[in-house]
């Protein structure tokens, strides 16, 4: 276990001559390697992903924002099952902002998307196998023999006949010399060691002694803090301010102006926090000043009178079927807040000659852009240092916390670490969206669903970080789920639209964005057809999907664990729910009962989970669990509120988490599978709302529309 | 500012700063100790929590001025080498996620099994009240009763 440490020039030139690009990798957070007891030479690069040392100690360089849900674990775990080496051995180190670290699926450096294991599946083994065969090759030639009588083991390349052994730290250095191979095969699955199992996790040790360094921890010589005073009111400006109280506070070292507000920069939090509050601000509160949920609710109700742009659409869903037993249902989802553990922060240093920022972001070439466009460089000038991450849920892929450290630092000419309260991260935060759908279901005289409608009014994330995106006025993203789960049933006359409305409140990407509120709505309202069916929820779903055998085998995966079918515990009611998000597919049942005061209690979760061939079990039963805690607490709790254009909540008093004394028994159950691999980060979120409000459902015959749940009365 | 005098794991230590300025961040930013979190900033998530002459106690709402003369540990002083009952059971279940809020829950749990015998599933309850928004917690019960087999 080593402390973070600076990279030397000389790592920093060799370790970046093969990533192909000039940037400073500031400094490393190790895993739990054991410390060199010789001194060891530089480590010497193999390719953009890997290092190895003299000593035989293994830098795996992590191209993905850690925040919990295991990529410094499961991504070395690609490398090393190619690479044949002993995983106490392995380190890790973020990687700095280069184009070779693009991640496929948007075509920037970052994480998100439930995507991380899916991505680097292929590559990063061939990464480990194409330096498992250099290393091989090195070897051969240092013993004049045959590369093919030569194997990897464990760290080390053996001549098989003589037993002749050289280490992988005596090779690298030959090795880095040699041509990278192509298209060396991988293993097959059946001959994986590392793959597939319970490895442990390398960033743990950090995590239990308050050494892992997150973005809040950092700390650069000469560095000053700051606290933002930003306008309440969504699109506001400032019209006047006056720091004079502010700058009477001990401590504080100015007081200046950045596009979001004012910056009150001091010697630490306390006292930045302390000015903030002195200071004499005037606001211009702008367009929005009278938005409230009132009005939104109203908005949306008027834009469902109209046809949206068109999702899906089959059959003749122009007007119900003769004969058929029709609901109509209105739900309703609130605006949520992400509410990482980690408030947001970001550390910037501007000079005239390049730009540093240390931030837990999600999106690293973001911070790049982001710099080079406030610091006046170019972006290859612009240094990104990724720490760990206190929570993402794609909060952290947004730039503001990380503009903000930067324009207070050109404004300040010295390091500057922005730090948001808790107060400052609910009430500016880019929201989970609200929605509004409009929806109407028939089932036919056996019971069948045959008609489906589904309008929905909702303001798009997608707009703003991906306007290629909408096409024909049409956000895909969404409606996302919501198609998929029609086409799974077969509904044979259904039709899906949705109108894209702007409310004036900002809007982003929060765990399972679209699934977190479609899974509710549409598993919800697909409850209510079995109902008016006269059929069994889980029966109904089951016989509906015989053509989907992905989402069949993790509904009954997930019933038959649960015991549907069996009477629950006395008090107790079941609900289930199915959905498809990020290629993973995801049925969960929950235990619920209901109080006479109306209090809802969750006491077992049981889920079944699709994502094709798994890297390591405990971090998707870890993901599931927490997926569902997420989903669960915005469901039970969840909402933001918009009052006069501001936020009512401000801290976990008003903005309510779910905790030790609430949480259910989750179980999580994996399909053994070889289709194509999804995610695990988000697809255990979708489901829980409607699990547990079909539950809430069975126990009381109330239907819950609208989120959240608060008290069933 | 005025001066205070603190003992943080063992050692003394001044500050010179606002008498109303939280422990929590004399810890982080006077004296450099930042495994201890900052989470919410009104005593709500348990971040921040360190143990004040053994109890667990959160710092963001503990001004410095009322910690003078007593014995405050923090995570970096439960252990030098991730030695404790709790820390090993945390390592052993692989409890972390994120990682955040994750020593704030260690010192309460810490604090929770310094009391001797074995925490029933509703001790944990009303103990452990911090926040885990990655939902560790059905692994923080597990690890709570493996490390109340050491203690």
């Amino acid at each position: 276990m080593s402390a973070p440490r600076e990279v030397s020039r000389r790592e920093f030139i060799q370790a970046t001559s093969v990533a192909g690009a000039g940037l400073l990798i500031g400094f490393s957070l190790t895993g739990c390697a054991p410390t060199p007891t010789a001194p060891a030479g530089p480590p010497v690069p193999l390719n953009a992903w890997l290092r190895i040392a003299s000593d035989d100690s293994i830098t795996v360089i992590v191209d993905r924002s850690e925040m919990g849900q295991g990529v410094t674990t499961a991504l070395p775990m690609l490398l090393a099952e190619e690479l044949e080496v002993d995983w106490a051995k392995i380190a890790i180190e973020f990687a700095p902002a280069d184009k070779v670290y693009t991640n496929p699926l948007f075509g920037m450096q970052g994480t998100g998307g439930s995507s991380s294991v899916r991505v680097a599946f292929v590559p990063l083994r061939q990464t480990g196998a194409a330096a498992r065969e250099m290393l091989i090759s090195a070897a051969a030639t240092t013993w004049k023999v045959d590369r093919s009588e030569c194997h990897a083991e464990t760290g080390a390349v053996i001549h098989t006949s003589s037993k002749r052994k050289l280490r992988y730290g005596e090779l690298v250095k030959a090795a880095a010399a040699l041509p990278v191979p192509k298209d060396v095969p991988l293993k097959d699955s059946k001959a994986w060691k590392v793959i597939g199992t319970r490895t442990k996790r390398l960033d743990t040790p950090l995590k239990v002694d308050g050494s892992a360094v997150f973005g809040i921890d950092v700390k650069v010589p000469g560095m000053l803090v700051a606290v933002v005073a930003r306008c309440p009111v969504f699109g506001g400006k400032v019209a006047s301010f006056d720091a004079a109280k502010a700058k009477a506070i001990p401590g504080v070292r100015d007081v200046v102006q950045i596009s979001s507000g004012i910056a009150v920069v001091a010697d630490g939090y306390w006292p930045a926090h302390q000015g903030r509050a002195a200071l004499d601000v005037k606001w211009d509160e702008g367009a929005n000043a009278k938005v409230s949920s009132e009005s939104i609710a109203t908005l949306f109700a008027a834009k469902v009178a109209h046809p949206g742009a068109m999702a899906h659409h089959v059959g003749h869903p122009e007007a119900a079927p003769a004969g058929a037993t029709m609901i109509d249902a209105v739900y309703q989802t609130p605006f949520l807040a992400h509410a990482t553990m980690e408030p947001m922060n970001c550390t910037a240093h501007v000079r005239p000659d390049g730009v540093d920022i240390w931030a837990p972001t999600q999106l690293q070439t973001g911070a790049q852009m982001t710099g080079a466009a406030i610091g006046g460089v170019p972006p290859e000038k612009v240094m990104v240092h990724t720490t760990y991450l206190g929570g993402g849920f794609g909060r952290r892929i947004e730039q503001d916390f990380i503009a903000e450290a930067v324009e207070t630092s050109k404004a300040m000419k010295v390091p500057v670490k922005v730090i948001w309260s808790r107060e400052d991260d609910i009430q500016h935060d880019f929201y989970r969206t609200a929605t509004l759908h409009q929806l109407r279901g028939g089932v036919d005289a056996q019971g069948k669903p045959v008609f489906l409608t589904h309008r929905m009014a909702a303001p798009s994330a997608m707009i703003r970080f991906f306007p290629q995106a909408v096409k024909n006025g049409l956000d895909g993203e969404l409606v996302e789920g919501a198609v998929e789960l029609a086409k799974a049933y077969a509904i044979p006359n259904a039709h899906i639209d949705c109108i894209m409305t702007d409310t004036g409140i900002p809007v982003g990407f929060w765990r399972s964005v679209s699934g977190s509120y479609n899974g509710f709505v549409v598993e919800s309202f697909y409850d209510e057809l079995a109902h008016a069916a006269k059929k069994d929820p889980y029966e109904f779903r089951r016989d509906l999907l015989a053509g989907a055998p992905r989402f069949l085998g993790v509904l009954k995966l997930a019933a038959e664990k649960a015991g549907w079918g069996t009477p629950p515990a006395a008090g107790i009611s079941r609900g289930i729910a199915v959905f498809k998000s990020f290629e993973s597919y995801v049925a969960e049942v929950a235990e619920v009962s209901v109080a006479s005061d109306g209090t809802v209690k969750v006491h077992r979760v049981v889920c079944a989970v699709d994502c094709g061939p798994v890297v390591n079990p405990a971090i998707v039963e870890s993901q599931m669990q927490g997926a569902i805690v997420y989903g669960l607490t915005a469901a039970l709790y969840g909402e933001i509120t918009i009052d006069k254009g501001r936020v009512v909540q401000g801290n976990f008093d008003t903005y309510k988490m779910l905790r030790m004394n609430e949480m259910p028994v989750v179980e999580v159950h994996i399909v053994p599978s070889t289709e194509a691999q999804g995610g695990v980060g988000e697809p255990g979120t979708p489901p829980i709302a409607a699990a547990v409000c079909n539950a809430i459902f069975a126990a009381t015959g109330r239907r819950i529309r609208r989120l959240p749940i608060g008290k069933v009365v | 500012m005025p001066s205070f005098t603190l003992t943080i794991n063992g050692k003394q230590q001044s500050v010179d700063v606002a008498a109303d300025t939280p422990l929590l961040w004399v810890l982080r930013d006077n004296l450099g100790l930042t495994g201890t979190k900052f989470g919410c900033g009104i005593g709500e998530c348990g971040a921040c929590t360190v143990h004040i002459d053994g109890a667990a106690t959160r710092s963001c709402s503990t001004p410095v001025s009322t910690v003078a003369g007593r014995r405050v540990t923090t995570i970096e002083g439960l252990s030098s080498d991730r030695s404790h009952a709790v820390q090993k059971a945390w390592i052993a279940d692989d409890v972390p996620q994120c990682g955040y809020c994750q020593s704030g829950q260690i010192m309460v749990a810490a604090a929770l099994l310094a009391k001797g015998g074995k925490p029933t599933d509703v001790d944990i309850d009303t103990a452990m009240t911090n926040i885990c928004r990655c939902g560790t917690y059905q692994r923080i019960r597990t690890a709570i009763h493996h490390a109340a087999g050491e203690v």
